[in-house]
């Protein structure tokens, strides 16, 4: 059924139970995400793509559009929220752009753009967080993982469709896993998948590196916001 | 550094043969810009250097003091702006953020390392103990029989025990990213606030890499 909302004042056309986020790409509104994936089932765990809706934040991957419904996007307040929600991703982990191999294709940078981040105003946490680099294929460099659950959701063992990729405990001492015996069944191209569907420089491909020169490199080529309005997955 | 203490003069308090008054003058009028360097690899003091010909506009309106292109060591007199390349590592780049804050109006934090630590906080994952013995001790590129020691002397800054931002030591204004921002960049912040413009960088000239 078709309804009617409004997305900062403008009034728009969708399909009932749409999620938010795609009518606002749709209609030319970006709305920065981390762990969405169009086309793939809502994760709703990165929160950085939250909006106001009638008078409530809410992460709009998770909202399923209806009639009447009134969206702000490019509020100050709820602008703000967004780029918080960045510059505390910044701070948890170690992110150092100069010396990761995802530069220039890493979601969460491009995010960092798109949202004005110069800097944190969240103070620098350094975590240490133990490297795996047991399995053949995969680099596992836990520091930087902001724990969206792609991997452990997407990416499955194609015989049996168990998980790879797991998160172990909770809060402060959560910790993504990676079932080694399955990962070193994963084909090549499934590796690449898993590497590229991570948003961060988490999960390396091992034998790849900096292999797109600077200046043409997947965000710089294509920001990641043309990429979003253009329907493209991420 | 201060000398006070001890028989050594600085370059700095050196004495130097007095500028023309009437350049001197001129020089006074404009908008005083310098730069200093922390703890980084010069490479965003390289990247002021790629303003190249752009600062030759500038220079109608601006007066570079201490920085890459010239030879002061500490800034002469008060400053309208000043970049900061580096983070905070030892107790002499405390001294001397301290002192540029003091006289500096505008402070911006220029590269990485300034605006969160950068490569040099990469040692902020292990002990300053390990850290040091690592890099004196039990370095691969020790030289064979040599009587290994941690280097200490009043004359070497002590190193902080972590490697901090700028803004985490004194009060920044505003964070130029990059690991270098390019000349571009820095041009476009000094050409708007010279020009009495607000503090702007572009989704599409940021970049932290």
């Amino acid at each position: 059924m078709s309804v009617r909302i409004t997305i900062d004042g403008k009034v728009v056309e969708a399909q009932e139970g749409e999620a938010l986020i795609d009518v606002a790409a749709d209609n030319g509104v970006y709305i920065p995400s981390l762990c969405y994936v169009r086309g793939k089932p809502c994760l709703g765990t990165c929160r950085v793509c939250s909006v106001r809706v009638n008078d409530s934040v809410m992460a709009s991957c998770t909202v399923p559009v209806t009639d009447g419904m009134e969206v702000k996007v490019n509020e100050p307040e709820v602008t703000d929220m967004r780029k918080a929600l960045v510059e505390l991703l910044f701070v948890e982990g170690n992110h150092n752009c100069p010396s990761c191999e995802k530069s220039g294709r890493c979601e969460l940078q491009a995010v960092g753009y798109e949202v004005d981040m110069m800097v944190s105003r969240f103070p620098y946490r350094f975590p240490v967080r133990k490297r795996d680099h047991v399995s053949k294929h995969i680099f596992l460099e836990r520091d930087r993982c902001i724990f969206c659950q792609r991997c452990v959701e997407f990416i499955r063992d194609k015989e049996s469709g168990q998980k790879i990729f797991s998160i172990d405990d909770r809060g402060t001492k959560a910790s993504i896993e990676i079932d080694v015996e399955l990962a070193d069944k994963m084909p090549p191209e499934q590796v690449r998948e898993a590497s590229d569907l991570c948003p961060v420089g988490c999960i390396i491909e091992k034998g790849r590196g900096y292999d797109e020169p600077i200046g043409q490199r997947k965000f710089e080529i294509q920001s990641v916001r043309e990429r979003a309005l253009m329907g493209d997955e991420k | 550094m201060s000398t006070t203490t001890k028989n050594e003069v600085a370059s700095h308090e050196l004495k130097a043969t007095p500028m023309d008054p009437s350049v001197q003058a001129a020089r006074d009028e404009k908008i005083q810009v310098a730069m200093i360097g922390l703890c980084g690899c010069w490479g965003c003091t390289l990247s002021f250097l790629d303003m190249d010909e752009n600062l030759l506009v500038l220079l109608e309106k601006v007066n570079i003091t201490r920085s890459s292109l010239t030879d002061i060591k500490r800034i002469p007199h008060r400053c309208a702006i000043g970049f900061v390349e580096g983070g905070v590592a030892n107790e002499e780049n405390i001294e001397t953020l301290e002192h540029f804050r003091e006289n500096c109006d505008v402070l911006i934090s220029v590269g990485a390392c300034a605006v969160w630590g950068g490569v040099p906080a990469m040692r902020n994952d292990v002990s300053l103990e390990d850290c040091l013995k690592e890099a004196y001790i039990a370095s691969p590129t020790a030289v064979p029989q040599a009587k290994l020691t941690i280097p200490y002397h009043e004359d070497i800054p002590r190193i902080t025990t972590k490697v901090y931002p700028c803004h985490e030591v004194v009060k920044m204004d505003y964070f130029i990213p990059g690991c270098p921002p390019d000349g571009a960049t820095i041009f476009k912040v000094l050409d708007d606030l010279v020009n009495g413009r607000e503090f702007d960088l572009p989704a599409s000239m940021n970049r932290y890499d």
